[in-house]
């Protein structure tokens, strides 16, 4: 018998009278009263499970996050031998830290039973830290080995992103290949967009009936790109507008973007000779509240009638509300949205509907300026890369499904060259 | 200058955001975070300007000139000075005026606008499923088979079919094939869509959001 077995024993026996447990008898020692059970095995195994110490977590390696921001450190670890097995008994793990080897340790958390791995976040930066992991049962804790030492630092680059910075350098030289392209005064062909043909239809309607054109910016912020394209859509829309001399009714849920307007309204008069045709009262602020806004609009709809509704930007449940409105005034609606939960709404109740990119397009397709027509064309090329992706990455998971073995290494790069990680 | 201002700014500000994408440092992370700031800041100074704007055009505009629907502006300003007055005199919080004007007029006014979409959902879907030709034969029959399918009706018709066959498991392969391949190509064009945009912003190439081409 070894000296540990010896021990164990002993401090089995200490621990049973401790707990007041007569092995073969009851507790305390008294006599047993009539129906009582003595404890057995179970019981004196259970008392020595509760006095042995838990295994310690053993191969603990601390190290820096990579590619973050620093003040981190990440702490791995192999369970103790008693969570999950053995006498499964660990109650948890304690993280202890110090700045020196072997001594200052002091507990900065705790973790449940089960995992491996804690990241610090509290650490600064050019500090050398070494890591104790304590194992703990109800009774007793055990000290890991102490990791090596570690530091965080601040990193340049989250490398977690890299395949995005890949395709997002491979889409921007798309789109400055063809800008540079159309710079030197190549013919770039950009397909039709019925709905944005439409705008200009609607507006002539509009001015033939005498009635004022409603366009609405939606109701996202001026921080939301879909609003900054919609203010984009507006100086070509004003342009025509101002040339028809139509009554242009702009009201917008955002004051900053009441205010953007204004400014894109009046410069487009500006820029077609018509400063006269103006009218600063028709750019309004209604609400920032969603659905006192919608009700405004659908104000404006029933009393002035505005032959022409143009809905572009970002729309959340208000889109029907609007878009059904404009339809019983018989208005002609044209809609844009990249919104895909509002685009069913705007097909159903308007003429035309920009889907998605259309909306970003619009800008650019309704200026025919080169430059922005060259993006367009970078875009989809950058379109034709993902769908390239896709087919190629579907005939890979369909060969590796259907045990092609040479495949599965290809197929898993590819896999996590388009994984996209958080942080 | 006055348009290369707004685009110096444009171009610092949207490239600042876009390298913090990317690179983690305090350094780049700090500066994208004030400059998040100042933007929340600007915006919020300028409710101001919205203020300003429904004075001038209700106060100083309808209400003098009796234009159509003009008693509809006094209800708007007495409304908005009435929060503003009973907010900034006994403040926001649990039994105040403004907590109980807000959660008693302006919730109820929400839900009653949220709610006529019940209405106009039954009429703009009876216009949609019209059988014209055959891409609205197939909506309307796509839709009838989502909408028992995802009542307990639809699992009852179709108890006795093969497993395949039956309503739910239908509605789920519509929802999970169909539609949401439609719903990843419009968020991948959009996707595309918006870093064209971005790029065209940040390099001052697309300025027509400014006011000019």
């Amino acid at each position: 018998m070894s000296v540990h077995s010896s021990i164990s024993i002993i401090v089995m026996l200490i621990a049973s009278l401790a707990a007041g447990i007569d092995i073969g008898g009851s507790a305390a020692g008294a006599p047993l009263q009539p129906g009582e059970e003595p404890l057995g095995e179970s019981a004196f195994l259970e008392a020595f499970i509760a006095t042995r110490p838990p295994g310690p977590a053993t191969s603990v390696v601390a190290h820096d996050v990579p590619g973050d921001g620093g003040r981190q450190i990440a702490i791995s670890w192999t369970r103790s031998r008693d969570d999950g097995a053995g006498d499964d008994d660990v109650v948890g793990y304690d993280i202890l830290r110090s700045t020196q080897p072997g001594r200052g340790y002091l507990l900065i958390d705790e973790v449940p039973p089960g995992v491996e791995s804690y990241v610090d976040t509290t650490a600064t930066d050019g500090t050398t830290y070494y890591y104790i992991v304590r194992a703990k049962d109800d009774m007793q804790t055990v000290d890991s080995e102490p990791s090596g030492p570690a530091a965080s630092r601040a990193n340049w680059f989250r490398t977690r992103r890299l395949n995005m910075f890949i395709i997002l350098v491979l889409f921007f030289s798309f789109v400055l290949t063809y800008i540079a392209q159309a710079r030197r005064g190549k013919e770039l062909f950009v397909r039709r967009i019925p709905g944005l043909t439409a705008v200009e239809e609607a507006i002539g309607r509009a001015t033939e009936m005498g009635k004022p054109v409603l366009y609405v910016p939606g109701i996202g912020e001026i921080d939301n790109i879909m609003t900054v394209a919609s203010l984009s859509i507006l100086t070509h829309v004003a342009k025509i507008t101002a040339r028809y001399e139509s009554p242009l009714l702009v009201p917008t849920a955002r004051a900053v973007v009441m205010s953007a307007a204004e400014e894109v309204v009046k410069e487009a008069y500006l820029s077609v000779g018509k400063p006269d045709a103006y009218n600063p009262d028709n750019i309004r602020y209604l609400s920032d509240a969603q659905f006192a806004f919608a009700a405004a609009v659908n104000g404006i709809m029933l009393r002035e009638r505005p032959a022409a509704n143009l809905y572009m930007g970002a729309f959340w449940a208000e889109s029907l509300l609007l878009a059904e409105t404009g339809f019983e005034a018989g208005a002609i609606q044209v809609a844009g949205t990249a919104m895909v939960s509002q685009l069913p709404f705007f097909i159903t109740a308007c003429d035309y509907t920009l889907i998605g990119e259309e909306l970003y397009a619009a800008s650019a397709y309704l200026s025919r300026e080169p430059k922005l027509l060259g993006s367009l064309k970078g875009s989809d090329l950058g379109k034709a890369f993902v769908m390239v992706a896709i087919i190629v990455g579907v005939i890979m998971e369909t060969a590796v499904a259907f045990g092609v073995a040479p495949l599965t290494a290809i197929a898993d790069i590819f896999r996590n060259f388009f994984y996209v990680a958080g942080q | 200058m006055r348009r290369e201002i707004p685009l110096i700014i444009t171009f610092v500000a949207g490239f600042v955001q876009l390298v913090d994408f990317f690179v983690p440092h305090p350094l780049v992370a700090n500066a994208a975070s004030e400059l998040r700031q100042w933007s929340v800041i600007v915006i919020a100074a300028s409710i101001v300007l919205g203020i300003g704007n429904l004075l001038r055009i209700h106060l100083f505009e309808r209400i003098p000139r009796r234009t159509a629907g003009w008693p509809y502006s006094i209800v708007l300003l007495a409304g908005m000075f009435a929060m503003m007055i009973t907010g900034l005199v006994w403040g926001v919080g649990e039994g105040t005026p403004f907590n109980y004007l807000f959660r008693h007029l302006k919730v109820h006014l929400d839900m009653t606008m949220f709610a006529l979409l019940a209405f106009f959902i039954a009429s703009a879907a009876y216009r949609a499923f019209r059988v014209r030709n055959w891409e609205a034969t197939l909506l309307l029959l796509a839709a009838v088979i989502v909408m028992l399918g995802r009542v307990p009706l639809g699992s009852l018709l179709t108890r006795g079919l093969p497993t395949a066959l039956q309503l739910p498991v239908v509605t789920e392969w519509i929802m999970n094939v169909p539609n949401m391949i439609g719903f990843r190509g419009i968020m991948m064009g959009a996707a595309m869509g918006v870093m064209a945009m971005g790029l065209r912003i940040i390099l001052g190439i697309e300025r027509a959001y400014l006011g000019g081409e």
